[in-house]
């Protein structure tokens, strides 16, 4: 019995207000969307929801109902759907999975939320390409079927420094998207009320950030399975009260846990990095295995892709622009490489996960010989695990977990032979 | 009772190899199909590498067991990842930086071994069928040919004909092609073998010294001597290629 409990995965208090916090929000937009107030705008995951919020929109984001179709694995029944309509397997399992499960007329909210039949209809749909192509492909689709004005950000890719140039060019590209959300809401555009929201983002992706960066302490309070659950306010809830209230909440719960010497994984003796997308359907297995292997994953950069420091109230189109430029996904690989040198150090990290996402190239750095430049010049060990986001069927069980423990035995071996 | 002895067992996809040690000296190798029962197949080798020495179970101190049925050998008193075994299997027989390619019948392995025998990176390739003794079993089945004659055909050809395909399903399409075009037997099992020798040489530059090891290595010497000559270079195959993985576990058994 006692080594059952060693490998339970830790609870996390504040989880019960997340719950509720999520409910509310569902059940907001499925309401808005029965009656047809307020608006509802789909929004890409670092699309400009604070915008939207300005609008008067309540925003809904498809990314984070496609994470949803992939954590209750429903995404393997529905992806199929789409494949059969011409949406290969090659392309976003986010996207195939949505669309799949639309076709189906099935949502992971129905059997989560009772009362919720459906995703709810968009009144516009906003998608910003720093994600992906794939993002405007699938705003397109729902676009077109519900026949909705779809409007959006087509940003700069693989940018090195990010300059006025590129703000500018964003800036732009936002501030054209206002006459149709005037159209579509019905709402005049308000600067101030755009500050506002711009300001409680800026708040929400503070506190996450300190959230994270309890994780810097070792042992770590949380590892980089806890954060994929306790992100969704910040993904989700950018923008208002909600979310600045629920880290307010959870990052006490963190301290504390470092005040009192509570490891996230008991007996850490290993510290890794996650780069790459996570394995939905795959979350609760992956971090049970690194509790048996006593290998926390303190960080990641899909966690880290929610911050924005640069969001700023008083300029708030240009310091938009300028955060969802200078996020890692729209980066270049020496900026890209860079920045994970910082948080190898930052995070005491002993080696790097490299997740090569089938569907996913614009979340997975191991295609362009990063792995292999990061080795040498810093000497930084990591494996890299075929898998997909959603797609279970580009994913092994045992060979992942053979990887994994190899890569644990080489560490630790290191580590002895080296103590 | 002196419990000098030590077992490595490597359950591998298709077989399930053993090595007995005595101290450090390799007594005793048993090999067996793995089938549809990794338990059955590891007790079974265990039995015959005792019988081979003549002593009885409990004379062995302790069993490390490896390979993708590691889980299934209960009783083991431990379980090490097939990537690790391999490395101390090969280390042991070339203690040296090297780089380890192993050819299995579901999976391929590179691993990079420091000269102080530390391992710096590996690598798995268990995608596809490409390039590993599944990708070959289909083919000897294409071509209605036992498998274990392939070796002996191959060796026969004298042609440069190529597989250019990398998925297995295309590599048949072109066998049927090559069929069609009447191309010698031998020819077309050649092209096979440089196939897989091709799709390790994509998976790594293979620096330093390369050592080859796994069930397709000791059962198709061929596949060596092709990619020797693909990588411009020798490449060393340790005396019992298909149990370095039950050998390292054996030798990571008797340091526990
Ligand atoms: S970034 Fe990846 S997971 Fe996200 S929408 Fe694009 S392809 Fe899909």
């Amino acid at each position: 019995m006692a080594e059952a409990k060693k490998t339970e995965i830790k609870k996390i208090a504040a989880a019960k207000t997340m719950r509720k916090l999520m409910a509310d929000h569902f059940y907001e937009l499925d309401r808005a969307a029965k009656d047809g107030h307020p608006k509802v705008a789909w929004c890409t995951s670092v699309g400009p929801a604070e915008l939207l919020r300005a609008m008067g929109f309540v925003v809904y984001f498809p990314e984070n109902h496609g994470a949803m179709l992939g954590a209750t694995r429903m995404a393997n029944e529905t992806i199929p759907a789409a494949n059969a309509i011409g949406y290969s397997p090659e392309i976003c399992s986010y996207l195939t999975s949505d669309v799949g499960a639309f076709l189906q007329g099935r949502t992971p909210l129905t059997d989560a939320y009772e009362g919720i039949e459906s995703i709810p209809k968009p009144d516009v749909l906003v998608y910003n390409t720093n994600q992906c192509r794939d993002v405007q492909d699938w705003m397109a689709w729902f676009g077109n079927h519900w026949s909705k004005p779809v409007i959006g950000i087509e940003c700069y890719r693989n940018v090195g420094d990010v300059t006025e140039v590129h703000v500018d060019g964003i800036a732009g590209q936002i501030e054209a998207l206002v006459p149709t959300l005037e159209k579509v809401s019905g709402e005049k555009f308000d600067i101030d009320r755009l500050r506002d929201a711009v300001r409680l983002s800026r708040q929400c992706s503070d506190l996450w950030k300190k959230v994270l960066e309890t994780a810097a302490t070792k042992p770590a309070p949380l590892t980089f399975f806890d954060s994929t659950i306790h992100m969704a306010p910040a993904v989700v809830m950018r923008g208002t009260q909600l979310a600045i209230d629920y880290y307010n909440e959870l990052l006490p719960e963190l301290k504390q846990r470092i005040t009192d010497g509570v490891a996230a994984v008991e007996g850490e003796q290993l510290r890794l990095f996650w780069e790459g997308m996570p394995i939905w359907g795959r979350l609760r297995d992956l971090a049970t295995l690194f509790l048996e292997l006593k290998a926390c994953v303190v960080a990641s950069t899909y966690a880290n892709s929610w911050i924005f420091t640069t969001l700023d109230p008083g300029d708030p189109f240009r310091s938009m622009a300028r955060a969802y430029t200078e996020l890692f996904i729209v980066r270049s690989d020496p900026a890209k490489e860079t920045y994970l040198q910082e948080m190898i150090e930052k995070f005491s990290v002993d080696g790097i996960i490299f997740h090569d996402s089938k569907t996913c190239p614009n979340n997975t750095n191991c295609r362009h010989g990063m792995p292999q430049r990061l080795q040498e010049r810093l000497g930084a060990a990591s494996i890299t695990i075929a898998g997909d986001l959603n797609d279970l069927r580009c994913y092994s069980d045992e060979q992942a977990k053979t990887q994994i423990e190899a890569f644990v035995e080489q560490l630790t071996g290191r580590a002895k032979q080296h103590a | 009772m002196a419990k000098h002895y030590t077992l490595g067992l490597d359950v591998g996809a298709s077989a399930t190899k053993a090595v007995l040690l005595d101290g450090d000296v390799d007594v005793a190798r048993s090999l067996r199909k793995s089938g549809a029962n990794f338990a059955a197949a590891a007790q079974a080798c265990r039995e015959e590498v005792v019988e081979t020495v003549g002593i009885s179970v409990d004379e062995i101190g302790r069993t490390v067991s490896t390979g993708y049925g590691r889980r299934s050998v209960d009783f083991a008193d431990n379980t090490v990842t097939e990537i690790t075994c391999h490395a101390r299997g090969c280390y042991a027989s070339f203690p040296h930086a090297i780089t380890i390619v192993d050819i299995g019948g579901q999976d391929n392995k590179v691993i990079v071994i420091e000269d102080s025998g530390d391992r710096k990176n590996f690598k798995m390739n268990r995608k596809c069928a490409a390039g590993t003794g599944a990708f070959l079993e289909e083919i000897a089945n294409s071509l209605d040919t036992p498998l274990s004659s392939l070796n002996e055909l191959a060796a026969q050809a004298t042609g440069d004909v190529e597989l250019g395909s990398f998925c297995t399903v295309f590599a048949k399409t072109e066998l049927l092609k090559l069929i069609a075009a009447g191309t010698p037997l031998p020819e077309i099992v050649k092209a096979a073998f440089r196939s897989v020798g091709r799709r390790i040489l994509e998976m790594d530059p293979l620096q330093g010294d390369v050592v080859m090891t796994g069930g397709v290595v000791a059962h198709n010497p061929i596949v060596v001597e092709l990619a020797a000559e693909a990588l411009g270079r020798v490449i060393q195959v340790p005396d019992h290629p298909q149990h370095t993985g039950a050998l390292g576990a054996a030798i990571i058994a008797t340091e526990k």
